[in-house]
């Protein structure tokens, strides 16, 4: 969900894209983490950790903390926190440590 | 190729760009790189306003600073700036390495080096903290104030320091609900100008509790907070839930050193600073002679001595380099004075106390 009104901030969005994610259409903005764009659109969980598989989501925001690696356009590991999103991006839940391209 | 620098900047945060524009005011030639999408660090993210004096911009707002920082910086043709590009190697042949766009590898090699890295956010180490709805101090302020997006809808915010107090307003004015400040201190931590807003607002700050458990199936529902007597003890009886999906964390930072050590500069652990910091001289110049440290990487503080101490370094970096800078010792002295005030009051001598070790 997006703020709507901001006593001190103006948001410029950029332009409005479309992406996917678990083959859900969805829509973000160009440039924006994936990850923010992710969490407007209510998916918190971005991946499972590998070894007790436990749900992980936004956490640290400035790719340190690898909670929110996550497959995208094919590519596995993508700090989707510092990672701007693009039109018709495909954004999947990763498994386990990924896979090389 | 090695591009070949006379001065290089680690970090687009106030300390590092205010670095940079010391030197290019100087007429050095500055390469600032950081790995953030956008430049200005934390500033960026802040919408109160500052305090101190003109020096540190006060009375502006610290996205407003940033914006001005950032003008000024690309106003300079002897600028040039290295977005999206983290640092990831000192080498003994002074050359440093870094990752753009996580694809491009880069090679540098400067004359002189300010290490303006900033901070990391400490965890909370209770069951469930991995939980989704757990957040980082700064990752609330990058989703709600840069992207324009929710956190959540009821947040419960874990420490009163600065951080936690200003980002308890923060979340006020992005439309989310607060239900209280948990701080395991006796006291408040952070200022009493910012810790009035909240209980303006009606929302308690509880000193003396601390949060132990958090529950949810996939995402945070709910978290348990208990009071806590004078030896940190939970105290039997006091335990309560309330229900949440936004947990703030904002329990202190350390310093972001790693660089630091890989250059082999010498170093301390003095917890008044948050954690090992660099030994320094009152030029902010670390033990090796061409490495300079400013901000929060040189011990956590705030906004405004990162800009005091990175204008100390900056202007330190040009004179390192040969520079003619005319009015060189009253300009360092007049950044010290500043900085010395800004340090006057309680919680700034205890920076001053934990300097002793580190400041020769």
């Amino acid at each position: 969900m997006r703020i709507k009104n901001h006593p001190i901030l103006k948001f410029e969005f950029g332009r409005k894209v479309k992406f996917t994610f678990e083959g859900k259409e969805m829509y973000g903005y160009e440039g924006e983490p994936i990850g923010a764009a992710l969490h407007d659109n209510g998916v918190m969980v971005l991946r499972q950790s590998i070894k007790l598989k436990r749900p992980r989501g936004f956490f640290c925001a400035i790719g340190h903390c690898s909670s929110c690696l996550m497959e995208v356009d094919g590519e596995s590991n993508v700090r989707t926190c510092v990672e701007p999103l693009k039109e018709g991006m495909v954004v999947k839940l990763q498994k386990g440590k990924g896979t090389l391209k | 190729m090695i591009h070949q620098v006379p001065m290089l900047v680690i970090g687009g945060g106030p300390a590092g760009m205010v670095a940079a524009l010391q030197a290019l005011e100087a007429g050095v030639d500055v390469v600032l790189i950081d790995d953030g999408i956008e430049i200005g660090g934390q500033l960026i993210k802040q919408t109160h306003k500052f305090f101190g004096s003109e020096m540190e911009y006060a009375g502006t707002r610290g996205f407003q600073i940033g914006n001005l920082l950032t003008d000024k910086l690309f106003s300079f043709d002897n600028f040039k700036y290295f977005g999206r590009t983290t640092a990831t190697g000192f080498y003994e042949d002074g050359v440093v390495t870094a990752l753009k766009d996580n694809k491009e590898y880069l090679k540098f090699k400067p004359e002189v080096i300010l290490i303006a890295t900033g901070a990391s956010e400490k965890p909370l180490a209770i069951p469930n903290c991995d939980l989704p709805g757990v957040y980082g101090a700064g990752a609330v302020q990058t989703l709600m104030n840069l992207y324009g997006v929710m956190p959540g809808k009821k947040a419960l915010m874990i420490g009163a320091g600065n951080i936690g107090l200003i980002i308890a307003y923060q979340l006020l004015q992005a439309g989310t609900e607060v239900s209280a400040v948990v701080e395991a201190m006796p006291c408040i931590g952070g200022y009493l100008v910012h810790a009035s807003k909240i209980r303006r607002a009606g929302i308690p700050i509880m000193t003396s509790h601390t949060i132990t458990e958090i529950e949810g199936d996939a995402c945070v529902e709910r978290a348990q907070i208990v009071r806590v007597d004078e030896n940190w003890q939970p105290v039997p009886g006091t335990e309560k839930w309330i229900d949440t999906d936004l947990i703030c964390v904002a329990v202190g930072l350390t310093p972001l050193i790693d660089l630091l050590w890989m250059a082999g500069c010498e170093m301390k652990y003095v917890a008044k600073l948050g954690g090992e910091v660099p030994v320094r001289n009152k030029q902010m110049q670390a033990t090796i002679p061409n490495i300079f440290v400013a901000g929060d990487a040189a011990g956590i503080e705030e906004a405004s001595s990162a800009i005091l101490e990175g204008a100390i370094a900056g202007l330190g970096m040009a004179n390192f380099l040969g520079a003619e800078i005319a009015d060189y010792d009253e300009k360092h002295n007049k950044y010290w004075n500043e900085l010395n005030s800004f340090r006057s009051g309680p919680i700034g001598q205890r920076i001053s106390e934990g300097l002793k070790f580190v400041l020769s």
